[in-house]
């Protein structure tokens, strides 16, 4: 059932506004990214992209897209708590000060990201399948 | 950092949120659905206002940058799209929803720094 685009605009702001909370309140509880070595690194962001990756591929895994609790918490919350922009600009500030850190990185959290929506996705998958195969 | 600060910056995420809502749809309207150029549109205007804002705002990184911006933006909407493309056969469109989306957003942010550090520099 869908429902109209007022409402699914509702639910993404909502969504979005406890998503962010979540991602900055993350940031402000790890330390800012400093210094040289492994403590440069973003990992607020890397940690709320991944963790969000593998929430978006359980959810997309049990909820049609355009289920109403679909977009509050897919687009809404982990969209709010995932960052793309944060990811880029990090890459590039990290990169002035470690070239191969940088690189590590942005393809780590690719990797990382990827890997983790295809688990989510696979783990949260309904059995229903087996019990077609079966009966 | 005051808790209202940090009130003001997740309630710009969710206009963020709003806004990417808005944008994926009339990208979508436009070009249809077959390739999400939607996110794609949204994570790279994202990543080059980050870097305006970072290159040459400061004082508004938090609320318009880490707000904003970081829920206008998504990444896990990005991989489960490359995941579930790759799982169609469209392997050619998973790669560049995942490595030319990486390289063209971080040019993007290049861009941007380079931008805001001109405008206020």
């Amino acid at each position: 059932m869908t429902s109209p685009v007022p409402l699914r605009l509702a639910l993404v702001v909502a969504g979005g506004v406890i998503g962010s909370a979540a991602r900055l309140g993350l940031g402000l509880a790890l330390p800012a990214p400093a210094g040289s070595g492994l403590g440069a690194v973003p990992w607020a962001t890397l940690i709320a992209n991944v963790v969000g990756a593998f929430l978006i591929g359980v959810l997309a895994a049990r909820l049609p897209s355009s289920s109403g609790v679909r977009i509050l918490l897919g687009t809404g919350v982990l969209g709010g708590f995932t960052t793309y922009s944060a990811f880029a600009v990090g890459s590039v500030a990290l990169w002035h000060a470690q070239p191969w850190l940088a690189v590590a990185y942005a393809i780590g959290s690719l990797v990382l990201g990827l890997g983790a929506a295809a688990l989510g996705l696979d783990l949260a998958r309904p059995r229903s399948s087996h019990t077609q195969a079966h009966g | 950092m005051s808790p209202l600060i940090l009130l003001y910056a997740a309630l710009a995420g969710g206009v963020g949120a709003g806004l990417r809502y808005l944008v994926d749809l009339g990208v979508a309207r436009l070009v249809g659905t077959r390739y999400p150029w939607g996110v794609l549109v949204i994570n790279l205007t994202g990543s080059f206002a980050l870097g305006v804002v970072t290159g040459g705002f400061p004082a508004a990184a938090f609320i318009v940058g880490a707000g904003l911006l970081g829920g206008y933006t998504t990444f896990s909407t990005a991989m489960l799209d490359t995941v579930a493309l790759w799982r169609d056969g469209s392997s050619r469109a998973a790669v560049f929803n995942a490595v030319g989306m990486l390289i063209l957003g971080v040019l993007a942010a290049i861009a941007g720094l380079a931008l805001g550090t001109a405008l206020t520099g």
